[in-house]
């Protein structure tokens, strides 16, 4: 396998690689904070930033991490870098710390933090890893941001805090969809989004891992 | 090589390194960040409280709420059981939520009692009060319970009648955006103002009714409508407030102050 480009890993993971689309990666975070779009954006960085610079840090000392101990070396790069990002958004943005606080600890354990560092970061230099990071969590905030602004315009008829479409509630015409502020309405969207995204890049779509085998009898109950 | 790296004393030592680097990292991040984090916590619950007495506009700066908040409000300490103001503690270092953790200050409450869904009750509680000429202008309670999901907490504003209310907010919650979450709708919480707590008997009766309030009805200026889509948190609200106006709350505190005996 030849040495991947920069643009390479910055890049692919948006379409070609998404982390969410292909690898069905960090699901759980993306159901619990886009059911509006400001949380999503601040999820999406924090999640961004988390995941380069735990990439640079392991990749900085991949060679002396012993095999035996590598997840936990990794676990413990990745907690201290989550807690650090939670203690400065408490500090620089508090008003959306306390509506984030608990799923930023969860970045922790975040397939797609763990997952690049195991992945990538283990066998590559670090500032190529640093932009695989990057280039990931730009992966799962495309996603993330397309499920906020779905779920916020259609579930309450504003992005970002501001009225878009004038709600009932409010003296307007929509009725908003209640079940896309609830979780289970990013599975279906999450869904459709695989969908359109496999339609879109065939070779995406995965050989089907299990057939079931053909009835053994053609005749109907007897 | 190989077999060196994997060596114990190795794995031992970069164990050890990796610890300790990681820990000087986030123990600096913390104490560095801390005295931002103070304020801004208590910048947000003086903002809120403000807001929900009715003074001052959400677009203030920080220096505006501070000073405001020092300007007008002054918080004192009430003994919930005698129901009378008390100087057992500094009312302005004085945490009633931590209170409401420790053995000494709280005691656990009855399954029955508990409606507001706390499990502890704090000893002393601390209210805000806006005066003037010498008079009870505003009085700002802290409430806080249970809801859907979360407990929420928050402040009620009553006028110096203690019965007609100012305002009603939540400063922290955890309810579903959008449904429960909705306790935030300014629209919503401007039902609250001009509400009255106590029917001409003196007995508590605000009250959160589903499904619309008849404008006719005497009850009316005690009713607030519920939220559309979160009748338990609705139910919550109503049932903090009952807790917190009632005896085991700030009932004795109200009466007394009405009195004149607090």
């Amino acid at each position: 396998m030849s040495q991947p480009t920069i643009k390479e890993v910055l890049l692919n993971p948006i379409f070609n690689n998404n982390p969410i689309g292909l690898q069905i990666l960090g699901i759980c975070s993306a159901l619990a904070v886009t059911s509006n779009l400001k949380t999503a954006l601040v999820m999406s960085v924090a999640l961004t930033l988390v995941t380069g610079f735990s990439n640079l840090f392991i990749s900085m000392v991949r060679s002396q991490i012993p095999s035996s101990i590598r997840m936990i070396v990794q676990m413990v790069i990745i907690a201290s870098l989550v807690i650090v990002v939670d203690q400065v958004l408490k500090a620089y943005a508090f008003s959306l710390s306390k509506q984030l606080s608990v799923f930023v600890g969860l970045i922790i354990t975040n397939c797609i933090v763990m997952g690049r560092a195991e992945a990538f970061a283990m066998q590559n230099p670090p500032v190529l890893s640093f932009f695989d990071g990057i280039g990931n969590g730009l992966g799962y905030s495309a996603m993330l941001i397309v499920l906020g602004i779905v779920r916020e315009l259609f579930g309450a008829g504003k992005l970002m805090g501001y009225e878009i479409i004038p709600v009932i509630n409010d003296g307007g015409w929509y009725q908003p969809n209640g079940l896309l502020l609830l979780p289970p309405s990013a599975f279906f969207l999450i869904g459709l989004f695989i969908w359109a995204l496999r339609s879109w890049k065939r070779e995406q779509v995965e050989k089907p891992s299990f057939k079931m085998a053909p009835q053994v009898s053609n005749k109907e109950a007897y | 090589m190989s077999s060196q790296k994997e060596s114990t004393a190795r794995t031992l030592t970069v164990a050890l390194l990796v610890c300790l680097v990681c820990s000087v990292f986030v123990a600096g991040a913390a104490v560095a960040l801390k005295p931002t984090q103070v304020d801004n916590r208590l910048l947000d619950k003086q903002r809120s409280i403000l807001a929900i007495a009715g003074l001052g506009d959400p677009s203030m700066s920080s220096a505006q709420v501070k000073d405001m908040f020092k300007g007008t409000i002054s918080a004192k300490l009430v003994d919930l059981q005698s129901g009378k103001f008390s100087d057992a503690k500094d009312p302005v270092t004085f945490d009633p939520l931590k209170a409401s953790k420790d053995p000494k200050l709280s005691s656990v409450l009855k399954g029955s009692d508990d409606i507001a869904g706390i499990k502890r009750q704090e000893r002393f509680s601390t209210v805000y009060v806006v005066e003037k000429e010498g008079q009870v202008d505003t009085l700002i309670l802290p409430v806080r319970g249970y809801g859907l999901w979360s407990t929420l907490y928050g402040f009620i504003a009553v006028k110096g009648d203690l019965n007609t209310v100012v305002g009603m907010g939540f400063y922290q919650h955890g309810e579903t955006p959008g449904l429960g979450g909705e306790v935030d709708n300014p629209k919503w919480k401007g039902q609250w103002p001009g509400k009255t707590l106590f029917d001409e008997d003196g007995k508590l009766a605000v009250e959160i009714v589903k499904g619309g309030i008849d404008a006719q009805s005497p009850k009316a200026v005690h009713q607030v409508d519920g939220l559309a889509g979160a009748t338990l948190t609705s139910k919550g609200v109503d049932n903090l407030l009952k807790f917190w106006l009632g005896q085991n709350g700030f009932g004795p505190f109200i009466a007394n102050l009405r009195a004149g005996e607090a």
